[in-house]
């Protein structure tokens, strides 16, 4: 029987001096979910998988997973407790090859025996595309092929809970297409997945549910077409990001 | 004394000079961390086997495993409840700790051992030889500290790139951060390394101390041959690092043979013209 919810963030601040990144925000997610997370740049969005992750102790609140308080558990015992994360700006062990990336994870992250690490290495290589170049030295990758990295990394750590973070920029329509099957192929193994995502038609392709984060706060939550298309939410994310980006 | 006769010892001393300045690689290769108490611990092992020789008349070669056994639990522990908790952003602390290690170490030995020169008997072995042709002998003692220095570097390389442990020494080596949230350990591997590097340490200390006579302030020299061996040879591989001490041990004994003040410096000259001109040493290994 899976705990429900599997993750809960509950009442979550974090701020760095004067700034508030995250304002009591709160969310659950069950197995089998996909949770999109869309926000303008700087609202919270990786901080919250940080507070999540273990890279960062939340000023106030509490972060459970099956129903278990983690807030003060070290991120190694969080990994081995079943939260999985890739980063947003991919950094994989670059001394390491792509096979020993995965493999280290699954290791020590998945608690694995040898022989089952190296079927889970096998697995998901193939899953991220990446099985051709297994033994390249993982500081030697293309950035697009770091990003499948992170996403192969995360996994091969055996989540039950998988955060992603921006897996989907920079790649091509087709490409990012096969990122939203494997998405959904995991989804359907019962792995909770929180996926943070500018590449909107790529999450909505995917997301079951959607929250929204503006500086810090959550704006909106709920069916993800509903929350996209809502006013407060055009106006606050979509008119932000279309103005950021101009301006770059 | 001919060129071929001090090419040879010098390479034999470079034996040694490599089991000293493994453990230093070991340290640096895991945590990027220097031990400023290296060479302490080095002359430690050397009187710990002192001891325990005149105590059980037991030979200096069943000695060793045995300093090594022990210094590689004094190390785990010593890592897990003090160096542990200087590791951070700062690069400072460490350095400051194990610093300290190394003036309470030589003082403890000044106090129990008083600044005589000490050293260990090997009985006839350590005077006997064997002749590789008309005039050349070499020691069969050198030459064991040699072959074991060759043992150790091949099993540190196959421990680092083969085996489970090894994979997530580097891993933790190239980002700890990342490499706690793939579920490592980072305070326990790093107290797996350095019982690693003093077990080396131990045996490297027992091997000097049947080799050279020792005393308490010995330590600082041995710090300073292990980290030049180091540097001459790069960073990422043993192999790099046995090379670099048998370079810095022929340059030693050609520096000797010219006058016999000029051995230790020959070898600081060496390791500054490689700071110079190759900065990353001869043998690096690196991603990038």
């Amino acid at each position: 029987m899976v705990p429900s919810p599997l993750v809960e963030v509950r009442n979550v601040s974090k701020r760095y001096g004067s700034l508030t990144v995250t304002a009591n925000v709160s969310l659950t997610v069950d197995a089998g979910e996909v949770l999109g997370i869309l926000g303008p740049n700087g609202a919270g969005k990786t901080t919250l998988f940080n507070i999540m992750s273990g890279d960062v102790a939340p000023d106030a609140g509490a972060v459970f997973l099956a129903g278990a308080d983690i807030t003060k558990l070290p991120p190694h015992e969080r990994c081995r407790r079943g939260i999985g994360r890739s980063y947003q700006i991919a950094k994989p062990f670059g001394g390491l090859s792509v096979y020993e990336n995965v493999l280290v994870a699954a290791l020590f992250g998945g608690r694995r025996s040898g022989r089952e690490a190296n079927a889970v290495c096998a697995e998901v290589l193939e899953l991220t595309g990446l099985m051709r170049k297994a033994n390249r030295l993982a500081g030697t990758l293309t950035l697009l092929d770091r990003k499948r990295l992170e996403f192969a990394r995360a996994l091969g750590t055996g989540p039950t809970v998988l955060l992603l973070d921006e897996i989907a920029g920079g790649l091509t329509d087709h490409e990012a297409q096969d990122v939203v099957a494997t998405v959904s192929a995991i989804r359907e193994r019962g792995i909770a997945v929180i996926w943070i995502e500018h590449v909107v038609h790529a999450l909505l392709a995917v997301a079951t549910r959607v929250i929204v984060l503006d500086a810090g706060a959550k704006i909106a939550e709920g069916e993800p077409h509903a929350v996209i298309n809502s006013p407060q939410v055009q106006r606050v994310y979509m008119g932000v990001d279309v103005e950021v980006e101009v301006g770059a | 004394m001919n060129a071929m006769d001090t090419v040879v010892q010098g390479a034999l001393l470079g034996g040694l000079y490599a089991l000293f300045a493994m453990g230093l690689a070991v340290i640096y290769g895991v945590m990027r961390q220097v031990n400023i108490a290296h060479g302490d611990f080095i002359v430690l092992g050397a009187y710990s086997a002192f001891v325990v020789v005149a105590a059980t008349g037991l030979s200096p070669f069943v000695v060793a495993p045995l300093t090594a056994l022990v210094f590689a639990a004094f190390g785990y522990a010593l890592q897990r409840t003090i160096i542990n908790r200087t590791l951070g952003n700062a690069i400072l602390p460490p350095l400051v700790v194990t610093y300290g290690l190394s003036i309470i170490i030589q003082n403890v030995l000044l106090q129990v051992f008083s600044a005589d020169a000490r050293s260990i008997q090997i009985g006839a072995l350590g005077t006997a030889s064997v002749a590789l042709g008309a005039h050349l002998a070499v020691g069969w003692f050198p030459l064991i500290v040699f072959g074991t220095a060759l043992a150790v570097a091949a099993l540190l390389e196959f421990v680092f790139n083969r085996t489970s442990l090894g994979m997530a020494f580097r891993a933790v080596a190239d980002d700890p951060e990342i490499a706690q949230v793939m579920g490592l350990r980072d305070g326990q591997l790093f107290a797996y390394a350095t019982a690693i590097s003093l077990a080396v340490v131990a045996l490297a200390g027992v091997f000097m101390g049947i080799k050279f006579t020792f005393a308490p302030a010995d330590g600082p020299n041995f710090l300073i041959y292990s980290f030049e061996a180091v540097v001459i040879g790069g960073l990422g591989s043993f192999w790099g690092t046995f090379a670099g001490a048998i370079i810095l041990g022929v340059a030693q004994a050609i520096g000797f043979a010219l006058n016999p003040g000029w051995g230790i410096l020959a070898g600081h000259l060496v390791f500054l013209a490689v700071l110079v001109y190759r900065p990353t040493g001869l043998f690096a290994r690196s991603a990038q």
